[in-house]
């Protein structure tokens, strides 16, 4: 196990640094003057394109400059917005809304998502689960911030179950409409997910054998068939955080909500690159070490997987 | 012959695990013999001569043609195709004329849907906005599937280093998601002042391409290993022919079904862009940038944005539940031999 | 076990009441293109602690009849009519509830396949210890009743290997797992479905003779569900043979193999490769061929593969070593083993798909390894290929007559007209229709499939045939005929077949000369006959011994 940990954690660095370095070249070395790309192509004052500068070592050579970026981003030292203020405590405010959001966003995917795939699996080709999967494509298929403004006009303004924006200091009261936006799409997935995998346990032969040796049959569906069927979905979760980060920008665009999203959002509409690559590395950074936590979650689910 | 003869086999049961010579029981064993004419001996192995020759295509289209989502989905997508086409045919409106006076207004003869906040006929800009979503979508799953496809084929046939090297580069770019990654470009001053349908098909072939080749690697891989393959290179075909003749045929169809479920995400992915005011620039007619501009009245006049996100979901639906009813009719473990 | 109230008609006190009875039953199937028989009228009876086999081809419905008694139909099956008699209990119509409380304990299960049988992620002791507590045998020391159903089983060390899962055991181990969770809480019918059908014919001997054993011990009655009448007539007391989803004849063991009544039952008794002892007529022998005619020539053969160890370090493994033989022109040479063995990692080699590490193999006096390109392609129109795997030989996007055409549009044999004349030749050649031509795969069954692919072997007009386990997957009569096709077609072509198996049976009907390997080691070579009758190496002896139903006949 410990040396599966090791392994999976030798793959991520490779992966952390070559993503970094796409992020950092895309920008970089996209045609046109680093400063002016930085500056959003707005004309600024020599002060703050020096400050720029000296952020970014542009004197350097490229390699050097990556370097630097990275120890800067290892050590949290992000340069400061168009505003004056460090990026790192802006990012440091945002953070935690975001990171709520992105809670209650997986919690009602994973256990809506599942149980809903559970009962459709178990009962297929029923009115329940056609239906189920009729409306999950259409969830699917209907963008989120579309989703975003059905649901705020719906249960905010018309019906007023929930308050349509969220109120300073990201209360999770707040948070539960946006957060349930935003996992939206991803329960239709894990749904999905969820049915398949429980349609095909049903049909494997342990699951017979495990009837045969005369276990309840709510036993056979607990400890066998869901159990089995977990596994493709937690790995699911892993890449699905990569889409709830895009989501989360859009989401909190709509809702107002002040977390990471909206620092980036900002940061695009105002054209301020710096903030831009800062934020985004460090999402990326987030969603690397999810996932090597992710990969922890399916060892411990899947045996299989500590030996290979 | 009789019916039924009664033997009795006199003798102990054996002990286990000695020299094998059958067990014999104690009890009385009747032997039955059921009569010849109720079970009639049929000829081994026999060939079926009465039903139509049938391929894998011709089957798969059979199975195609009964689903009701495949129906429902086609007919969407030919007339989606139509109006992005030839959208003069649906409106002789002009989308960009927006006189101020009739602004917010609702439905209007000649104008069934209203008008935006700007005073454009809502009607024919859900009509023009079609033709962006749809070119995107289209040649970013061209270039997704040509990049993704060969590389994905290649990796997945010839392994080692070229495998290696791809799937490293597939795990970086899978690292940064698609959304994120289009930002960071997107927002880059040398894409922002030339921005248009090609960029953003850029910038998401960039971001989407892994994913097919992840998909077509593992098709390619199982399809590698397959006994024809090995037959087929004894043959003497050449290794790069058996990819070719054999291999590549082989592993089209999961690449189909991704190909059109992707086909929806990237519409949605346009207009997701469009919405945050780095995708498609404002001069084009489409959905996002309608919602987008929308957003502002959204609680006094949610038919502005209504219309278009309506328009964007039935595209992108019909082409996700094309990919399913796909699914569906090629996966060759939902049908039996 | 008297808790069971009687509702059948009382048997008469002197006469033993059977513990299972079928009677008169029908399953149905509602298939896509509307319900199914799968089983039709069939009678079965199974006194107290007597072993009976249902024997059978697939699709004969003999699962179908084992799965019926405990109530482990697919969704889409009924028990339409009968009665199914457990006990003097009709279980027929019985619910899930009453099905529960009857599974485990008074009818257990030991399944086919041991891979998929047992739950990937949990430990063997939590499966056996379930098994247990379902069935009311937790108590206190529960671990050491797991541990003591494993040693049972006859798995060592079973305290330690409870905590282990399923994918450190190997295919035996496992299947003595599942026998030990089907016998946990002494059930008094054990349902054995093709238990050992996937394992190597040494560790079946051993499992079933186990298996024997403990249910003598135990008193449990078994029924035994197999393909192979050898195997039925050497275990069973009692043997049911199914047909078509009816039974045609049903019987003691010894009686039944040895005076056959139904048509069926000759049919499958004269094809059952175990139960023949002689070599297919119409095939040569060895000694009428000149002594040194070989064709091909084996010398100090090795393949080496690397694979990756655990964490970053390569280990070697020798897959095959050191390996001499020689294959005479026109005749047939086996190559036997178990799983593991490496035959048909020579069989690659030999066909040169897979580069040797070192050795020669000459083919017509030519050293393979020194061939161009050119020479190499040449090559490929004398030696050709057919393998185990019906449903994967075929590619399924190739009609059967492109599958033919292909390796003469390869190397430009002829022209279109030409070719389609040729396609229907071989057709021909291997009994099949011509029509069969705008054919699919997918259309065809395995051993339809096996002959397509004996054609496409024989389009080039090939010198030898390298038949890599080319009847393993297909049932008996399907394969007697198979068979039969490669002798014929050896007498009037005189082909020369390499025939790579792990079946010994099949060897003894087939072949002229065996190599028998282990390990990736020549245990021994000879003849077919020297082989068979004296043995040189205690390995091929206990392989011989081994092949179940082999001394039944005698």
């Amino acid at each position: 196990m410990l040396m599966y940990m090791l392994r999976r954690l030798l793959q991520m660095l490779p992966v952390f640094f070559g993503a970094t370095l796409l992020v950092y070249f895309l920008v970089f070395a996209t045609p046109g003057d680093p400063i002016a790309a930085l500056s959003g192509g707005k004309p600024m004052s020599p002060n703050v394109e020096a400050a720029l500068r000296a952020q970014y070592n542009l004197d350097q050579p490229f390699w050097i400059q990556y370097g630097l970026y990275l120890k800067n981003l290892l050590t949290l030292d992000l340069g400061v917005s168009f505003s004056g203020q460090p990026v790192a405590d802006e990012l440091a405010r945002a953070f935690p809304v975001t990171a709520r959001l992105a809670v209650l966003a997986l919690v009602f995917e994973t256990v809506f998502g599942v149980l809903f795939g559970l009962i459709a699996g178990l009962r297929r080709g029923r009115f329940f689960d056609s239906s189920v999967l009729v409306l999950s494509l259409v969830v699917i298929a209907v963008p989120t911030f579309v989703l975003g403004f059905i649901f705020q006009y719906v249960f905010g303004v018309e019906l007023g179950w929930a308050r349509p924006t969220v109120g300073s200091g990201a209360p999770w009261g707040d948070l539960i409409m946006p957060g349930v936006v935003l996992g939206l799409v991803s329960f239709a997935y894990v749904l999905r997910l969820t049915r398949t995998s429980v349609a095909e346990n049903m049909n494997a032969d342990f699951v017979r054998t495990a009837t045969a040796k005369g276990l309840s049959r709510s036993r056979v569906v607990r400890v066998h068939i869901l159990r089995n069927s977990l596994i493709p979905v937690v790995t699911f979760l892993g890449a699905d955080l990569g889409m709830l980060m895009g989501g989360a920008i859009v989401t909190e665009g709509v809702f107002n909500i002040p977390g990471v999203g909206s620092l980036l959002f900002d940061a695009i509409l105002k054209g301020e690159t710096p903030t831009v690559v800062a934020v985004v590395s460090v999402l990326v950074l987030v969603f690397v070490l999810a996932n090597l936590l992710v990969d922890l979650l399916y060892a411990l689910l899947d045996p299989r997987i500590r030996y290979a | 012959m009789p019916d039924t003869q009664h033997t009795t086999v006199p003798g102990a049961s054996e002990a286990p695990s000695t020299p094998r010579t059958g067990k014999i029981s104690k009890r009385r064993i009747e032997h039955f013999v059921a009569p010849l004419e109720e079970t009639p001996l049929q000829a081994v192995d026999s060939v079926r001569e009465d039903s139509e020759p049938l391929g894998f295509w011709a089957e798969s289209w059979r199975n195609l043609r009964r689903q009701p989502l495949f129906i429902v989905s086609s007919v969407l997508i030919v007339l989606v195709i139509l109006v992005a086409a030839f959208p003069q045919w649906f409106t002789s409106v002009d989308p960009r004329s927006c006189p101020l006076e009739f602004a917010r207004m609702g439905p209007q003869p000649g104008h069934p849907l209203g008008f935006t906040y700007q005073g454009c006929d809502i009607f024919a800009r859900v009509i023009y906005g079609a033709q962006s979503s749809v070119v995107v979508g289209l040649f970013t799953t061209i270039g997704v599937v040509l990049i993704g496809g060969v590389m994905g084929a290649l990796a997945g046939y010839y392994g080692g280093w070229l495998d290696a090297v791809l799937a490293r580069l597939g795990d970086i770019f899978f690292a940064l998601p698609l959304i994120l990654g289009a930002i960071v470009i997107m927002q880059l001053p040398a894409f922002r002042e030339s921005r248009s349908v090609w960029t953003v098909v850029m910038t998401l072939v960039i971001f989407g391409w892994p994913q097919v080749a992840r998909i077509t690697r593992g098709a390619v891989i199982e399809a590698r290993n397959a006994d024809y393959v090995t037959a087929a290179r004894s043959l003497g075909l050449s290794k790069f022919g058996a990819l070719v003749r054999h291999v590549l045929p082989n592993s089209l169809a999961p690449v189909i079904v991704v190909a059109s479920i992707s086909l929806g995400t990237y519409i949605v992915a346009e207009a997701t862009l469009s919405f945050l005011g780095i995708g498609l620039p404002a001069s084009v007619v489409s959905w996002g940038n309608d919602i987008s501009s929308a957003q502002i009245s959204v609680r006094n006049d949610p038919h502005i944005l209504f219309w278009p996100a309506l328009a964007l979901s039935i595209t992108v639906l019909s082409f996700i539940m094309l990919g399913d009813a796909l699914r569906d009719a090629l996966d060759p473990k939902s049908r039996k031999a | 076990m008297e808790t069971l109230t009687n509702t059948a008609p009382a048997a008469p006190a002197t006469e033993e009441r059977p513990l299972l009875d079928m009677r008169d039953v029908e399953i149905t199937f509602q298939g896509s293109n509307g319900p199914v028989k799968a089983v039709r009228g069939a009678n079965l009876t199974v006194m107290p602690g007597e072993t009976v086999a249902i024997v059978g081809e697939s699709g004969s419905g003999k699962s179908t009849m084992a799965l019926a008694a405990m109530g482990l139909l697919a969704k889409n099956g009924k028990v339409t009519s009968g009665q199914i008699l457990f006990d003097g209990r009709d279980l027929a119509q019985a619910t899930e509830k009453e099905y529960q409380a009857v599974r485990g304990d008074q009818i257990g299960m030991v399944p086919q396949d041991p891979m998929s049988n047992l739950n990937p992620v949990w430990k063997i002791g939590f499966q056996v210890k379930e098994t247990l507590r379902a069935n009311g045998l937790g108590g206190k020391d529960i671990d050491g009743k797991v541990a003591e159903v494993l040693t049972e089983a006859g798995l060592p060390d079973a305290e330690r290997r409870a905590k282990q899962y399923p994918h450190e055991f190997s295919g035996g181990m496992r299947q003595r797992a599942l026998i030990s969770i089907g016998l946990a809480c002494r059930p008094r019918l054990l349902i054995a479905d093709e238990p050992t059908s996937a394992l190597d014919v040494t560790v079946q001997r051993q499992i079933l003779d186990h298996l024997d054993g403990m249910t003598a011990e135990l008193g449990t009655a078994v029924l035994f569900i197999t393909h192979d009448l050898g195997l039925a007539a050497e275990r069973a007391e009692k043997v049911v043979v199914m047909y078509k989803g009816q039974v045609v004849e049903s019987g003691p063991a010894l009686e039944l193999l040895r005076n056959p009544q139904h048509p069926y039952t000759q049919r499958l008794i004269a094809s059952a490769p175990s139960l023949s002892s002689r070599r297919l007529a119409g095939g040569t022998t060895g000694e009428t061929v000149a002594a040194d005619d070989n064709v091909i020539e084996v010398e100090h053969l090795t393949k080496v593969f690397k694979i990756r160890d655990k964490g970053f370090r390569k280990t070697e493994f020798t897959a095959v070593d050191d390996l001499s033989f020689a294959v005479k022109r026109g005749t047939t040479t086996a190559i036997v083993g178990e799983s593991g063995s490496g035959k048909s990692t020579v069989a690659k080699m030999v066909l040169n798909l897979l580069e040797p590490t070192s050795g020669t193999i000459r083919f017509d006096g030519e050293d393979m390894g020194r061939l161009s390109e050119k020479e190499l392609f040449r090559f490929r129109r004398r030696v050709q290929p057919i393998f185990q795997d019906p449903y994967g030989s075929l590619d399924p996007m190739y009609s059967i007559f492109r599958t033919i055409e292909q390796p003469l549009k390869v190397h430009g044999i002829g022209d279109a007209k030409s070719r389609q004349n040729r396609v229907r030749e071989l057709l021909e050649q291997v009994s099949m229709p011509a029509s069969t031509m705008h054919r699919f795969p997918n259309e065809l069954s395995g051993g339809q499939r096996q002959r397509i692919a004996i054609a496409r072997a024989l389009a080039l007009e090939p010198e030898v045939i390298i038949c890599d386990e080319a009847v393993s997957a297909l049932d008996v009569l399907v394969q007697a005929q198979v068979l039969n096709l490669l002798n014929e077609l050896q007498e009037n072509l005189g082909l020369t077949y390499l025939f790579i198996t792990h079946d010994l049976a099949v060897v003894r009907q087939i072949a002229d000369n065996v190599v028998v390997m282990q390990n990736g080691q020549l245990i021994e070579s000879g003849t077919t006959d020297q082989i068979f009758a004296a043995p040189e190496s205690a390995y091929t002896a206990n392989l011989l011994d081994s092949i179940p139903g082999g001394q039944l006949l005698v």
